[in-house]
């Protein structure tokens, strides 16, 4: 048996193979303004006993062939994180547009969820667009922020336009842009932490997404939560994995 | 999902857009028409004094341009939409409408009122806002009485005891049949499917010869009926069955009912405005205490989200959660209708604490611009169910 679940979110494509036993392939790719183009570029010819595909393009594919079912990023996102931890009681994922909190039962299945607002505040893309703020690249915005040697500095905004306009004022202003970074991260734990506690979180708690890999985040909403995080080795795939474990339960 | 094909409910669902052009006949014959913008007008004095009663409630879709000139974008989109379309004159029912009467439901909307009293005078009612009180229930009997006056004033009628009675069996019967076709839902599988349902609430109150209405939907709930005994039903015993509550929603407001069916849900009850909400608030005509009493007491009892607290509401979604056989609850608000998005506080305590059932808040406009991410909420609830 080989099946593959492919995750369609709006900044990367994460493509998970699973035999029935162990994973085979997994590949991240960026979406890009076309993601049917690229998710078939990344699937490459292969065929499958069964695609899943989730995330917000997952319709789409379905809609062309290219996959056979959908299920939510919600629903994948437990089944993946499951997988790697049958005792995740609590999945936080921030991905480029979306962050959400699972609370997973211990079948794998999702007991409760909580979805951020329709805006881009506390994603992925916030960070994106701090970033470029300050110049910088997204993958140095953590390390950057973690060298602050001042206390953060606080942002009144968690709007993603606002933000941007109060992070250049600030640095303006003269403050450290490592200080003004920390504060960044501190918006979004600030943010996303109601969002779990609204959820009521329990451990095992694991953190994925994309901005998992983010060192920053991971130091801060530890300290927030007052729980230990386990972040998965491969934390941007986790929703592509629960896709391909699923797609293995729909041929058995 | 399939929804109901039949003549009874085409005409029906005509009921408004026929009403446009027999109000301006009845008008030509002079009739006088009171519009209203909301459950708490006591339609029952407009009645008594033969005029005829419509609702001016607003739903049209972006953009606001008119609405967008005076009010913040920032509001809720009832609000913006009841504005725009009486700026702009684009509501036959504002349009014809000889008298127009308002209350202090929310800060928007009362505010509103304010600047489009520069259009048409609005006669505004002072509502109160703690329905427990026994105050509350006299300061609105007292306002009820002020309408009235205004009413006599204005139509150069004068509203006896007796009319006020008889109009009060008119919506006590459109509240019972109303009540017995949303019943037919209690059927596991359901009879009537979400999208039937808001046909059916956003036809509420424009009937202009009432009980020809409370007849049409009386012959509609027997066909169904009739149709169950030959094997009639929507979604099957597995559908999951939903129960739809928060803001007002008119008949385009279709987004989250139509996306909850597309993913395999079904709607089988609404406790919204034109819904299921003030129903079960039938005046007893056996009862000989002032009429205007007895109206003042029904009305202080709906359980919309501006009272507080509104424990009513909670009590009656209890109920309906029963009643229905709900798998799970979908509330709905719209952006910038602060009491019911922070009432949901009290709506999810029920649903996810008390009763442990799958709940769900959206939060949206009359947009489209939010459909995917409504979507993967829709989607995610109801794979939990």
């Amino acid at each position: 048996m080989l099946t593959a679940g492919l995750d369609i979110g709006s900044r990367t494509i994460a493509l998970v193979e699973w035999d029935g036993e162990r994973i085979t392939r997994e590949e991240v790719a960026y979406t890009g303004v076309d993601p049917f183009i690229n998710s078939q570029r990344l699937i490459n010819g292969r065929s499958y006993d069964r695609l899943v595909a989730t995330g917000y393009g997952r319709h789409l594919v379905v809609e062309r062939k290219l996959a056979d079912e959908v299920i939510t990023e919600i629903k994948a996102y437990a089944i993946g994180a499951h997988h790697f931890f049958p005792d995740v009681r609590t999945v936080l994922d921030i991905g480029g547009q979306d962050s959400k909190v699972i609370l997973v039962k211990s079948d794998g299945g999702v007991g409760r969820f909580e979805m951020n607002d329709r805006c881009a505040a506390g994603t992925g893309r916030f960070l994106e667009n701090m970033a470029n703020a300050l110049g910088l690249d997204i993958k140095e915005l953590g390390e950057h922020a973690l060298n602050a040697e001042g206390k953060a500095v606080r942002l009144s905004s968690m709007c993603a336009v606002f933000a941007e306009s109060e992070v250049v004022s600030l640095t303006g202003r003269g403050e450290d842009s490592r200080c003004v970074a920390q504060g960044i991260h501190q918006a979004i734990v600030d943010r996303v932490s109601a969002m779990v506690r609204r959820v009521g979180q329990q451990p095992r708690f694991i953190f994925a997404g994309g901005v998992a890999y983010n060192p920053c985040m991971c130091k801060l909403l530890a300290q927030v939560m007052r729980v230990p995080l386990t972040v998965p080795d491969s934390p941007q795939t986790v929703g592509a994995l629960g896709a391909a474990l699923y797609a293995g339960q729909l041929v058995s | 999902m399939l929804e109901l094909r039949s003549e009874l409910f085409s005409a029906l669902s005509e009921t408004r857009n026929e009403n446009i052009g027999a109000l301006l006949s009845a008008k030509k014959e002079g009739k006088k028409v009171i519009g209203h913008y909301c459950a708490y007008s006591p339609v029952e004095l407009a009645l008594a004094a033969g005029a005829i009663a419509v609702p001016l409630c607003g739903n049209k879709k972006e953009p606001f341009l008119a609405a967008d000139n005076d009010l913040p974008p920032n509001l809720c989109p009832i609000i913006r939409s009841s504005y725009d379309l009486a700026v702009s004159d684009t509501c036959p029912f504002f349009h014809a409408s000889d008298m127009i009467v308002a209350e202090t439901t929310c800060d928007g909307k009362k505010k509103m009122y304010e600047i489009l009293q520069r259009i048409k005078p609005i006669h505004v009612m002072n509502l109160p806002q703690i329905p427990d009180l026994p105050m509350s229930i006299t300061l609105w009997k007292s306002e009820v009485r002020r309408l009235k006056t205004a009413i006599e004033k204005e139509l150069g009628v004068k509203i006896t005891d007796e009319a006020l009675r008889e109009a009060i069996h008119v919506t006590n019967e459109e509240a019972r049949a109303r009540k017995e076709l949303f019943d037919l839902n209690r059927n596991k599988p359901a009879l009537l499917s979400g999208k039937d349902l808001l046909v059916i609430v956003a036809q509420a109150g424009y009937s202009i010869d009432r009980m020809s209405g409370v007849a049409l939907i009386d012959r509609l709930t027997e066909e169904i009926k009739k149709k169950a005994q030959q094997g009639y039903h929507v979604g099957n015993e597995k559908t999951p069955r939903i129960l739809l509550t928060g803001t007002p929603l008119g008949e385009n407001d279709d987004k989250v009912v139509s996306l909850v069916e597309e993913y395999g849900g079904l709607v089988v009850a609404m406790e919204i405005c034109g819904g299921y909400k003030s129903l079960d608030l039938r005046i007893d005509e056996t009862d000989c205490r002032d009429p205007i009493l007895l109206l003042a007491e029904k009305q202080v009892g709906i359980p919309c989200s501006v009272m507080s607290p509104n424990k009513k509401r909670i009590q009656l979604l209890e109920r309906m959660i029963h009643d229905f056989a709900v798998d799970g609850v979908v509330d709905l608000t719209w952006h910038g209708c602060h009491t019911y998005n922070i009432e949901s506080y009290w709506v999810a305590d029920l649903v996810k604490n008390k009763l442990e059932k799958p709940f769900l808040h959206l939060t949206t406009d009359f947009s489209d611009a939010d459909r995917e991410t409504m979507r993967v909420r829709i989607e995610a609830f109801l794979e939990m169910i």
